[in-house]
Order: C-alpha cells, then sequence, then structure tokens
C-alpha cells in the first residue's frame, strides 16, 4: 500500500512541477494545488498505513490507527485551501487589472515601475 | 507552566478581532491599536524579564503534557524577540497614522497588522515544529494582505510571485515535517532533539536538516532563494514595506537558529558548513546589490540580506561568541531596518522620487532627519559605540576562534560596502544643491519622523546598553548551546 501511494505522490508531484513551470497564471495555480494534495498524502503515508481501531484510550482494540497524521494533514488541508482560494481572487483580479495571466509579461522591469 | 507564555500571541488575536467590528471607525481603531501594542510592549517585557528570574517557560495548550499536546516555549532567545517585534510594532503603527491613508485604513489596514504580530509572535514562541507551520502561515496570510492591499499595478503582479513562493516553500515545509515524522515519529521540539541525539544524526537526518534550511532559507532570503525578495519588498507602501523587512526574514532566520542548535547539532562539519558557505554567498550577493543601485529602497532592502548573511554566519560558526554576537546582531537588525525603512519614507516622501540622484541638499531645511538618518547608518554599519558593532565584533571573535578567517574577511568587508551604500544615501539626499524646492514645512516630517527616531534611539540605547543586555544574552546563548536546558524545561523530566 505503502509504495502505491508513494507512486501516486511521485505522479502529483510530477505534475504540479510541470504545470508550474508553465506561464500562464491559471495553470500555475492548479499546479501548487497540486503539489500541496501530494504533500498531503506523504504526511499520510510517512506515518505509516496502519489499520485499526480508532484510538481511544477506553477502546482496547489490538491496533491503533496513529491520529497524528490525519490532525496534520487536515490543519494542512485547510490552510492551503485557503491559500488556493485567495490565490484564484488575486490572480482574477491581477487579470483584470494588469489584462495578462501570461508570466512573462509580468517581470518587473529595469525600474521596477 | 505559565499562561503568560502564550499572551503575547492571544493579546493582538483579541485586538484584531476587536478591530474588525470596528472597520468604519478609523480613529477609534487608530486609538485601540496603539493602546493595544503599548499593553503587547508592557506583556513582552514582564515576559523577558520572567524568563530572566524564572528559566524557560512552557505552557501545554489545553493541559495536554510536552510530547502529546502542542507546547508554547518562552526561552531567552524567543522573548528577546517578541519584546523586539512589539516595539517595532509600535512605531511602524504611529507611523502608518500619517501615511498609509484612508483608503487601506477602511479596508482592514489595522486588523490585518495585529494578525501579523499574531503570526510572527507565535512563530517565536511554539515548541512544536508543526505548529511553526501553523504559524508560519497565519503570519504569511496576513502579510499577503498586507502586500496587496490597495491593488496597484506593481503590488498585484508582485504579490503574485510572492505568494507562489511561499506556497511552494509551504509545501516544503510539509513535505519536510512529513519526512522527520516517518524518521523520528515526534513533532515536539525537545523530543525531535532526544531522539536525533539518541540516533547521533544519521546522514539521513543531515538531509532533511538541509531540506528545512531551504524552506526557512526562502522566508529568511539566504543566498540562492533570495531573487523574490526585492521585488516583492519593492511594492508596497513603506510601513509594511518596514514590517517585512524588520520582521519577516528575521523569522526564517530564528527558525534556521532553533533547528540548527536545537536539533541538527550533531553533523556539524556537514550542515554547518554549508550554511556558512551559503551565508558568505549571501553577504556577496547582498554587497554587490547594495553597491549596484541607485534607488533607496533598492539599497535598503539589499542591506536585508547582508544582514541575513552575517547573522546565518555566526550561527554557522557555532560558538559561544559567534552565537551571542549573532543574537546582539539580530535585534539590532530588526529596529535599524525598520528605522532606515521609515526614514527613507520620509525622503521619498520629501523629493517625490525614490532615485537619490534626484534628491540633494535637504540637510538644510531637514536637519533633523538628516541626523537622524546619519546615526541609524552608522548603527547599521556598526561604527563602535552604537549598535552593531557589538554583534559583529563577538561574531568575528568567534570565527576567529573557530578559525573560520574567510567569513571574518567576508564580513569585515561587507561593513565598508554597508557604510560606503548608506553613505551614499547621506550624500547625495542630504548635501549638494537642492534638486528641488524645498520649502520650510512644505512636508510636514516632524510626526513621521518621531517613530523613526524613536527606533533609533532605541537602538542607540542597545549599543550603549551592551552591557546591560548582555546577561540577557549570555542567557539565551545558554540554552542555544546546551538543548538539554530546553529539553528538560519542556519535557519536565
Amino acid at each position: 500500500m505503502e509504495l502505491l501511494m508513494a507512486i501516486v505522490i511521485g505522479i502529483l508531484f510530477m505534475c504540479a512541477t510541470y504545470l508550474m513551470l508553465s506561464k500562464s497564471m491559471i495553470r500555475i495555480i492548479i499546479g501548487t494545488g497540486l503539489l500541496s494534495h501530494g504533500a498531503h498524502l506523504l504526511i499520510l503515508t510517512m506515518g505509516g498505513l496502519k489499520g485499526g481501531s480508532v484510538p481511544l484510550l477506553s477502546d482496547k482494540a489490538a491496533s491503533y490507527a496513529d491520529p497524528l497524521p490525519q490532525a496534520l494533514i487536515l490543519t494542512a488541508i485547510v490552510i492551503s485551501f485557503g491559500v488556493t482560494s485567495f490565490l484564484l481572487v488575486l490572480a482574477y483580479r491581477s487579470y483584470q487589472e494588469l489584462g495578462t495571466d501570461d508570466m512573462e509579461e509580468l517581470r518587473g522591469t529595469e525600474t521596477n515601475e | 507552566m505559565s499562561n503568560l507564555t502564550f499572551l503575547p500571541v492571544l493579546w493582538p488575536l483579541f485586538t484584531g478581532i476587536l478591530l474588525i467590528f470596528l472597520a468604519k471607525k478609523i480613529t477609534l481603531q487608530r486609538w485601540i491599536s496603539l493602546f493595544s501594542s503599548l499593553i503587547g510592549i508592557v506583556i513582552s517585557m514582564y515576559l523577558v524579564f520572567s524568563v530572566h528570574s524564572q528559566g524557560i517557560l512552557t505552557l501545554g495548550v489545553g493541559s495536554w503534557e510536552a510530547p502529546f499536546g502542542i507546547v508554547i516555549v518562552a526561552d531567552m532567545l524567543a522573548a528577546l524577540l517578541v519584546l523586539t517585534t512589539n516595539i517595532i510594532g509600535m512605531a511602524i503603527l504611529l507611523y502608518s497614522f500619517r501615511t498609509i491613508g484612508a483608503e487601506r485604513e477602511r479596508h482592514y489596514y489595522y486588523p490585518v497588522f495585529q494578525f501579523l504580530l499574531i503570526g510572527v509572535n507565535g512563530a517565536f514562541l511554539t515548541g512544536d515544529l508543526f505548529n511553526l507551520f501553523v504559524f508560519f502561515e497565519v503570519m504569511l496570510m496576513a502579510s499577503y494582505v498586507l502586500l496587496v492591499l490597495g491593488g496597484t499595478k506593481i503590488q498585484l503582479r508582485e504579490s503574485l510571485k510572492y505568494i507562489i513562493v511561499n506556497v511552494l516553500s509551504s509545501s516544503f515545509f510539509v513535505i519536510m515535517v512529513a519526512y522527520l515524522y516517518s524518521v523520528l515519529g515526534t513533532l515536539n521540539m525537545a523530543q525531535i532533539s532526544q531522539r536525533i541525539e539518541e540516533v547521533n544524526q544519521p546522514a539521513i537526518l543531515s538531509v532533511i536538516a538541509i531540506g528545512f534550511l531551504i524552506v526557512f532559507g526562502l522566508k529568511g532570503a539566504i543566498f540562492p532563494l533570495f531573487q523574490w525578495l526585492p521585488g516583492s519588498y519593492y511594492a508596497p507602501p513603506i510601513p509594511v514595506m518596514a514590517l517585512f523587512g524588520a520582521l519577516l526574514t528575521k523569522v526564517g532566520i530564528y527558525s534556521i537558529f532553533r533547528t540548527y542548535t536545537l536539533m541538527f547539532y550533531h553533523d556539524q562539519d556537514f550542515t554547518h558548513t554549508f550554511l556558512a558557505w551559503l551565508a558568505i554567498l549571501t553577504i556577496l550577493i547582498g554587497v554587490i546589490g547594495a553597491i549596484a543601485y541607485w534607488d533607496v529602497k533598492k539599497i535598503i532592502i539589499y542591506n536585508i540580506i547582508i544582514a541575513v548573511g552575517v547573522i546565518i554566519f555566526g550561527i554557522s560558526v557555532m560558538n559561544e561568541p559567534a552565537l551571542s554576537g549573532s543574537i546582539l546582531y539580530i535585534i539590532h537588525d530588526m529596529l535599524i531596518k525598520a528605522a532606515l525603512f521609515l526614514l527613507i519614507g520620509i525622503m521619498i516622501k520629501i523629493s517625490g522620487s525614490t532615485d537619490i540622484r534626484q534628491m540633494g541638499g535637504m540637510i538644510k531645511q531637514y536637519p533633523a532627519l538628516a541626523w537622524t538618518f546619519f546615526i541609524a547608518a552608522i548603527s547599521l554599519a556598526g561604527i563602535p559605540p552604537f549598535s552593531g558593532f557589538a554583534g559583529k565584533l563577538l561574531i568575528l571573535q568567534g570565527a576567529g576562534k573557530a578559525g573560520d578567517y574567510l567569513g571574518m574577511a567576508m564580513v569585515l568587508l561587507s561593513s565598508l560596502m554597508v557604510l560606503y551604500s548608506v553613505m551614499k544615501i547621506f550624500i547625495y539626499g542630504f548635501w549638494g544643491t537642492p534638486k528641488a524646492d524645498y520649502r520650510e514645512g512644505a512636508v510636514p516630517v516632524n510626526k513621521m519622523l518621531f517613530p523613526a527616531a524613536f527606533l533609533v534611539a532605541i537602538s542607540v540605547l542597545y549599543g550603549v546598553g551592551t552591557e546591560f543586555m548582555y546577561p540577557f544574552i549570555s542567557q539565551a546563548v545558554e540554552t542555544l548551546l546546551n538543548p538539554d536546558i530546553y529539553i528538560k524545561a519542556v519535557l519536565k523530566e
């Protein structure tokens, strides 16, 4: 199972890198989204994909699932959704204001005006 | 257990929430933020003195004991940086009243300002690696809003790049946390340190250490990862720029302090040598930028990068004088960078241009501004009685003790270049014939000059009173050099 997850994470990172290297704003944003999803999956996998009961002290199960990675990705997912939505709004606004979504054209010029 | 430990984070949170509800009443917002930042200074001073008398203070959030729950840890380094943050926050707030403009004030400038302070103070005080990530995000989210607030073309353009770079580094942070968790099975900094000591830092942990260096280096703008900084810091209005320049990069440096002294200190031949080389290259790049530009903002922005290099170099040497030097220097640099940004803000306001070749002869009309700038400039370069000197001297001593003469030469040389770059501003801006008609009182500078002069005065006091500060600094260094103190305080063994 861990092996399969590693391959999935690798594919996600690959797609993210490809998308983030393109010039179009919206592709870059989708790339950052995929990248953070890959990172979240990585957290889940790195804790070890143990099966078992819910981690309650009173419950006398043979094995327990590790709660920490789940708590971590929950936080990380919320943060990444927040940032992504902010980024989407910003991209839309700057498309209106600057008239382009091409990162090539959004370069700083010599005087940075 | 002391609830005081978390108060520097809760207080701005409370203020920020209150301010959101008063969005339309600008005057009230100003008074509340000012009052709140005064209380913030009092709280953090009390924190510094408590840590001084009682040792490291910890708080297990929600009464969960250390390795299981999130801990908030105030050691001396964190407490001193929180105090500095609050002082700078107040000065920049005062400056904002005059310069930020009603439009930005109406659009939640002051609440977001408080949220930035939450993130910065929280990042200094947390004792849990994942919690550090969360506070980083709080700080970054506030910084995105501050950067784009106003929505001019340059701001929108630079914010896009800034956010993308930071999203990338946040993902990296999460990835590195995942790897560290898989190797050590914990995220509590004290417990991480303990477990690394047990396994004596095998190669995989050195790789993770470099991974964390990439993450924090992106935030702190060290050598190959600084390119986003000159553009992004150029775009926002002066108070925001001062806030970023004084606080944001320093949070990255603080995290390097923490990780490289508390956790990854066993394989110094690899990690710390790597750090030293990056520091030297950072200084070099910063120097080239600082002397190449004619734009006041650009010159000061590249000076941030030089200071980052100097502080990181002190960390990489890792002996007692160098670390005390780094701590002295980071506090000095926060104060003086904020002051310099505020001062060049006034110069830009008077002359209407950011190019020093368009300025000139301001000393006749604005002598107070000129001399404040002069003191700030020589403090920055580290001329003896002023702040910056003691820190740099100790870093040099430490480097001499460790036999790193190349680094020593670079730090010394960089001081000269820093002096040259700021004196260039002074000579072109204040001497010579006036390029424009600066009539007396055409621009009322006194109210803007006050916060800058306040910061310069504090930094002068800090420089002259190094002797008084030294017990605090040495207490901070003691914790950094002996991670056992930190581990014992957090895990209560």
